[in-house]
């Protein structure tokens, strides 16, 4: 499958009276369609800075981010970013939380409404349309922000540590069902974490980045023999402590 | 099958026991309340029974003091040949407008200072200063600028609360969470969406706190404008009745101050619990 997006030589600094931070450099790595990818790397590297500018957030300083569309045509991929919390409103009912984006872009059309009308019933969250978020337990959060941000019918997401608010019990099945649910939908992703499990389990494709300012350090391809095919039964595979081992030199061992 | 019967009606047991234990917290929940009541009223009660039982007994000079018997008489004189009612009604009046008024200004104040961080850099030390300042200093200014009259009273009003509500309403709209706003952006939402979406909504338990402040400040610089520069208002009651050493309409003003001031904080309770009920907050 080819690249939908290619990153290359992608270079950002941050900038202070105190002088200048280098936090990505030469950064270069493509993104193919359907692909889940995880990026991790030490704390502080510049991973999030790295997320922004793919999202378009932030433009980078240096490189550029070359568009690879399947039908030629040339406009950015639609981007669905995803948040470390939820940021549900407390103030406006699930329904109204997750037609939020729909609402922004004026596209409050009766196809789209539908079409988040029948994520809520997939997903369980239908009855619970009319409550606040705050009745809501941690997994449906999640979901109601998935929901959220499918609404506009994104190529490709973007997610930041997205679960690393929920204690660890709730973040395994909610990874393992968030990324479930945009495996079926048949999206992209790029998922930033510094849990190397859940990269493992969650991504075909590993990008390890170094510490500041960040390279590509390594570039692991995830090949999994599984029973089946859940994310939870990805950490019992017989390779999975290879692949952690593995990136776990390349994350301790600095050069 | 004995085993299992005798651990169900352990269940149940329990069950109701823990039944008992919630309406004994609700009774002690309501026992509280009572209580709290019931000292109020106990010392309002006292307060006026030992007010009046020394004025009675010339431990204080009524003259000075007054009591309560002479502030009921005096209320009902004053409502009789001084139109009292009239005076109450334009305290009212330009109290309630100076508070609209300061809440319409501090909102679209704050709002510019939000949009322009330049803006709110370049100001900030202007508002800090007028804050502080004591606003019965600006009140003469104001006679002199604006005569006496109701304009002058709701401006002297309005200045008490005005710029300490700006920076209130300002710091509010700076402590919603930035990562929400990044969410708007995310979703492909503008500056002004940001705004109107997160910034107004998740600001209005600091905009209703500042009301219930307000409220109180527009009305001491509604009484401080008309000590100066009224012949209508509360404030013009009780400066003139000191004036003329008439002390009962002194105090009988400043006791129907504290009932409006009571009710104006019990009207913006109402409206703030209403709004909460809406938005389930």
């Amino acid at each position: 499958m080819q690249n939908i997006l290619e990153l290359k030589n992608i270079g950002y600094s941050y900038h202070n009276l105190h002088g200048e931070t280098k936090a990505l450099q030469d950064i270069s790595f493509g993104v193919r369609e359907g692909e889940f990818i995880a990026i991790v790397g030490p704390s502080g590297c510049g991973k999030s800075t790295l997320l922004s500018i793919i999202a378009g957030l932030l433009s980078p300083e240096e490189g550029t981010i070359v568009v690879n569309n399947p039908d030629g045509s040339l406009h950015y991929p639609k981007i669905g970013y995803m948040l470390q919390r939820d940021h549900l409103f407390e103030w406006r009912t699930v329904y109204r939380n997750v037609t939020l984006g729909l609402e922004l872009n004026h596209k409050m059309t009766p196809e789209r409404l539908e079409a988040v009308d029948r994520l809520l019933k997939d997903y369980g969250l239908d009855k619970f349309r009319d409550k606040r978020p705050d009745e809501l337990s941690g997994g449906m959060k999640q979901r109601a922000a998935l929901i959220r941000t499918l609404a506009l019918e994104p190529q490709l997401l973007l997610l930041d540590e997205p679960f690393s608010a929920l204690d660890y019990q709730t973040r395994l099945f909610v990874s393992a069902d968030i990324c479930r649910l945009i495996r079926a939908a048949g999206k992209t992703m790029v998922i930033i974490t510094h849990d190397l499990s859940e990269a493992i389990s969650l991504a075909d494709r590993i990008i390890v980045l170094s510490g500041r300012p960040a390279v590509v350090k390594n570039e692991v391809s995830v090949h999994l023999t599984l029973a089946d095919d859940s994310p939870l039964a990805a950490r019992n595979a017989p390779e999975f402590q290879q692949y952690f081992n593995m990136l776990w030199e390349d994350l301790t061992h600095e050069s | 099958m004995k085993a299992e019967l005798t651990t169900d009606s352990g269940k149940r047991k329990k069950a109701s026991s823990e039944l008992t234990r919630q309406e004994e917290f609700i009774r002690k929940h309501r026992r509280h309340h009572h209580e709290i009541a019931s000292w109020r009223t106990l010392i309002f009660v006292l307060f006026i029974v030992l007010w009046e039982v020394s004025a009675n007994q010339k431990w204080i000079d009524s003259f000075f003091f007054s009591s309560p018997s002479r502030v009921a008489r005096c209320f009902v004189d004053q409502i009789r040949h001084n139109a009292m009612l009239s005076h109450i009604g334009v305290t009212l009046l330009e109290t309630v407008l100076s508070f609209l008024l300061v809440i319409a200004f501090s909102l679209l104040m704050s709002t510019l200072l939000w949009h322009s961080r330049k803006l709110s850099e370049i100001l900030e030390p202007y508002l800090v200063v007028l804050n502080s300042l004591p606003k019965s200093a600006l009140a003469p200014l104001f006679i002199v600028w604006l005569g006496t009259g109701t304009r002058t009273i709701i401006v002297a009003g309005m200045s008490v609360a005005v710029f300490g509500s700006i920076i209130s309403f300002y710091t509010g709209f700076q402590q919603v969470d930035n990562e929400k706003i990044t969410l708007i952006y995310t979703l492909g939402g503008t500056r002004r969406d940001a705004f109107l979406k997160v910034v107004l909504p998740g600001s209005v338990p600091i905009l209703l706190s500042t009301a219930k402040v307000n409220i109180g400040l527009a009305l001491v610089g509604v009484i401080i404008g008309e000590f100066l520069a009224a012949r209508r208002g509360l404030g013009y009651l009780i400066i003139y009745g000191s004036q003329v050493f008439q002390l009962d309409m002194v105090i009988t003003s400043i006791i129907v101050l504290c009932v409006i001031a009571l009710g104006f904080y019990k009207s913006i309770q109402a409206i703030e619990h209403q709004i909460r009920i809406r938005f389930k907050m």
